[in-house]
């Protein structure tokens, strides 16, 4: 026993020295234990990171700016939710991106980013987002990290199988998961088979301004269409979605959707399915939904009501639209970077099942056909079926790649991530995630050139990761070092909301052309006040417009009469900084809405309705400056049949 | 005694190596490698979780006296972390008197570490993605199992039978449900 002990002591004692010899060395990669792992991801103060992630935000409804390999927050950029942080869907500029066919919608559960890419490669210009619960797509800038644009997708429900992007940014496209009635009708639920359709929107992207517009629907059948990704290079032109429910089940679907023992991959020739609409093939179909712009210039948004969407049936097009046949209600579905693979992971499945494009391609020619669904072939199984990963783990769900010949998959049930070759098969290494995984992200690993130095785990249980922090806590992201064979866990780290999908990119390809100011000489917003003389008050009825300005450390004018109880008051609100992080906050004591932040360059407009007679203040929230607590000002609030006239005044 | 001289031995050169670090960067680059790869991920998951307070198909199972055989194989197979994921899971658990029922040596012989694949693929086949009660999985036909083959469920005399096994007692999970059963359930050969 003594001996055991003297050993163990001894072992002890060698780690004690190897270790600290290591720590004597950091530069170098050797070493052992979590030191080396320490380094990998250690940003030294006023280091940047090497890379952006995007990381969905779920029920948050927005997206955050995370920078790797740190695993640091950078941003929460609002999206489909309203954000009283900066007052985004607050402010009067900003609350027309909230609209929809349905009203203000001040929320949703955003999904899965996508980054625009040019000839495959990621060019950094904009990422996209869809809205899953009430169907949206937002346009996010990657210079000024603002949403500009959202666009509503009519015949829609549940918009999951969204939004990826062509290679050349052509297309955004949009799947249904829910299948509806199309057009909506007041019809029995237990009419579904064959009465209900499932929309797929190509949304095409104008190359300049990145503007949406819903070029074309594909009326699919009344499947589930769950997940989707483009083809590329050899494949580029066709979009491959996964189906389930095939059976059409519109009850208990745990039981009902898993009667087949194979679902679909449906294979959209939408190049085909372009041209017939060039030619003026389809049929415009009366609808409403609403498509939001934001403009950088004016720095406002506006809200449109559009009022039709042309819509094909898959069957006008003949040799545009095929089935593939994939095992147990497959729920990823990704493409490779080379175009030939197309993987469908099957949730309920323990194997993977990749597609052959050149097979397809063939099975399609020589009509290698199962069946039809609808009138639209069923191509056979094994005539497409490239290989299948036998067995790597329970509960497959997201695959992404490396660039190198290798792809990596999420599995949910057993929780871990596994390395595959693809071409061969073989599991090459497989490593824990803690817990329950659900999508991966590899920078660039859903386009044509994936840049494939790290990949990070997003999970969905996070139980004892961190400090405990009540019933609810945020989800936890693995990011492991993929350059070597085996892949390395280095970092955990904490993302906010539902951390769904994320899309990451190098940091040289967007730092460069982010935004630091808004020029005031390019303000083109209608109420902006640029000095002193431009500002004002004036009244139209009960509405009461204050035009105002912002600069270290006052607002003009900063003292106000005049206002009675039961007028609207706009503040409209220029910020005449034209420095670099110079934002300036508003906040209007009793507001029923938010604070503004108001950033260098930038109008923005907070409407108050004074409740009581009084004299109330107003400030700035952002720490603007040594004289920050000075930047104030009041409005006094009169009786509503008071007869006082409209005064404003700065040092007066 | 003497192996552990040998470990002793391993570590003083590994120190000898160390400390000449400098001169050698690929040595000891190569000796992290070795550390790392021993920092095993086998006992580390979901399912070591202490005080996590929360019930699971694999803690119900390894409260059970009657499943001791179950959770040893369990063990031997390294699916504890399957069995304790957000699921749903419904678990078939044969009672240790199931196991007995099968010919003589053939749970020493899956239990032998070469046969952790094959051992591993029947546990997965008691094993379904989801959460019904007994009366509830009458409604199936069968059920796809998480080793990829499908089980087959008979109503006999008013009772869900899966795979030919009868259901003997259910018990609630907080990650799905455990279905006790007289039978140990066999994959279809091919």
């Amino acid at each position: 026993m003594k001996k055991i002990l003297k050993s163990t002591l001894a072992i002890v004692a060698v780690f004690a020295v190897f270790t600290s010899c290591n720590n004597a060395d950091k530069s170098s990669n050797s070493g052992a234990l979590s030191s080396n792992n320490a380094e990998k991801v250690y940003v030294a103060p006023g280091e940047h990171d090497s890379h952006y992630a995007f990381i969905s935000g779920g029920y948050s409804g927005n997206l955050t700016v995370y920078g790797l390999p740190s695993g640091r927050m950078f941003k929460e950029i609002p999206v489909f939710s309203q954000f009283p942080t900066n007052g985004y869907g607050y402010s009067e500029e900003t609350k027309p991106m909230l609209e929809t066919s349905y009203g203000f919608v001040p929320w949703d559960d955003s999904h899965h980013p996508d980054i625009s890419q040019t000839k495959g490669k990621l060019d950094g210009r904009w990422v996209f987002i869809n809205g899953n619960n009430t169907p949206r797509i937002a346009r996010i800038s990657l210079t000024t990290f603002e949403t500009e644009e959202i666009i509503e997708v009519p015949n829609s429900a549940g918009n999951h199988s969204s939004s990826f992007i062509t290679e050349n940014t052509e297309y955004v496209v949009a799947g249904t998961r829910f299948s509806v009635p199309v057009p909506q009708k007041d019809i029995s639920i237990k009419d579904y088979k064959g009465n209900f359709k499932g929309a797929l929107s190509f949304i095409s992207v104008d190359p300049e301004h990145g503007h949406m517009d819903i070029k074309f629907q594909v009326l699919m059948p009344g499947f589930n269409y769950d997940l989707s990704h483009p083809g590329r290079g050899k494949s580029h032109g066709w979009f491959f979605f996964t189906t389930y429910n095939t059976e059409e089940a519109n009850s208990l679907l745990e039981v009902n959707a898993s009667q087949n023992d194979k679902d679909f991959i449906a294979a959209i020739n939408w190049k085909k399915i372009e041209e017939y609409v060039n030619n003026g093939g389809g049929t415009m179909m009366p609808t409403e939904y609403a498509h939001n712009v934001y403009d950088d210039d004016t720095h406002t948004a506006t809200s449109t009501m559009k009022k039709e969407v042309r819509v094909v049936n898959p069957t006008e097009v003949p040799g545009a639209v095929y089935l593939i046949p994939t095992p147990k209600s497959p729920h990823g579905c990704d493409v490779d970077p080379s175009g030939e693979y197309i993987v469908g992971n099957g949730k309920l499945s323990a194997n993977l099942t990749v597609h052959s494009f050149t097979k397809m391609l063939d099975a399609i020619k020589n009509e290698k056909f199962a069946g039809e669904a609808y009138d639209i072939p069923i191509l056979n199984f094994e005539g497409v079926l490239a290989g299948s990963v036998e067995q790597p783990g329970l509960g497959p769900l997201h695959t992404e790649f490396d660039g190198k010949g290798n792809a990596y998959t999420t599995f949910f049930i057993s929780s871990e991530v596994v390395k595959w070759k693809l071409g061969t098969w073989e599991v090459i290494d497989r490593k824990p995630t803690y817990y329950s995984v659900g999508h991966l992200t590899i920078p660039g690993g859903n386009s044509a050139e994936p840049f494939g130095k790290y990949m990070f785990a997003m999970n969905k249980i996070t139980k004892d990761r961190y400090l405990p922090t009540g019933p609810e806590m945020e989800h936890s992201a693995q990011l492991y070092d993929i350059s070597g064979d085996k892949m390395e866990l280095l970092l955990d780290f904490p993302t906010h909301g539902e951390p769904h999908y994320a899309a990451a990119i190098p940091a040289e390809i967007v730092k460069n052309n982010s935004r630091k100011i808004f020029k005031l000489s390019e303000n083109e917003h209608p109420k902006k006040a640029l000095s002193d003389a431009d500002t004002k008050i004036v009244r139209d009825g009960k509405n009461v417009h204050v035009y105002m300005t912002m600069i270290r450390s006052h607002f003009s004018p900063d003292n106000i009469e005049g206002v009675k109880v039961g007028d609207k008051v706009f503040f409209h609100i220029t910020n005449l900084e034209q420095d670099f992080d110079v934002p300036h906050g508003f906040a209007m004591i009793g507001a029923r809405n938010a604070e503004l932040l108001i950033a260098p360059g930038q109008t923005r407009t907070l409407t108050w309705e004074p409740q009581k007679v009084g004299v109330w203040p107003f400030y700035c929230t952002d720490f603007c400056s040594a004289l920050h607590q000075e930047m104030q000002g009041y409005v006094r609030v009169s009786p509503a049949n008071s007869d006082i006239e409209l005064s404003w005044s700065l040092g007066e | 005694m003497k192996p552990i001289k040998h470990v002793f031995l391993v570590f003083i050169i590994a120190i000898l190596f160390c400390s000449c670090k400098d001169t050698s960067k690929d040595t000891s680059a190569s000796s992290s490698d070795v550390t790392t790869e021993t920092q095993s991920t086998e006992r580390t998951g979901q399912a070591f979780i202490e005080d996590d307070g929360s019930t699971t198909v694999l803690s119900i199972a390894m409260g059970s006296k009657d499943h001791t055989t179950l959770v040893a194989a369990v063990q031997a197979a390294q699916l504890e972390n399957a069995l304790v994921n957000a699921g749903p899971l419904m678990v078939f658990a044969p009672t240790n008197e199931a196991f007995a029922a099968l010919p003589e040596g053939t749970v020493e012989n899956l239990l032998k570490p070469e046969n952790k694949d094959a051992l591993a693929n029947i546990l997965k086949y008691h094993v379904t993605p989801g959460n019904y009660s007994k009366d509830f999985l009458k409604k199936f036909k069968k059920l796809g199992q998480a080793n990829n083959d499908y089980v087959k469920v008979e109503v006999v005399d008013g009772e869900a039978m899966i795979g030919g096994a009868k259901i003997l007692a259910s018990i609630k999970a907080g990650n799905g449900i455990v279905h006790v059963i007289d039978k140990v359930l066999l994959p279809p050969t091919e």
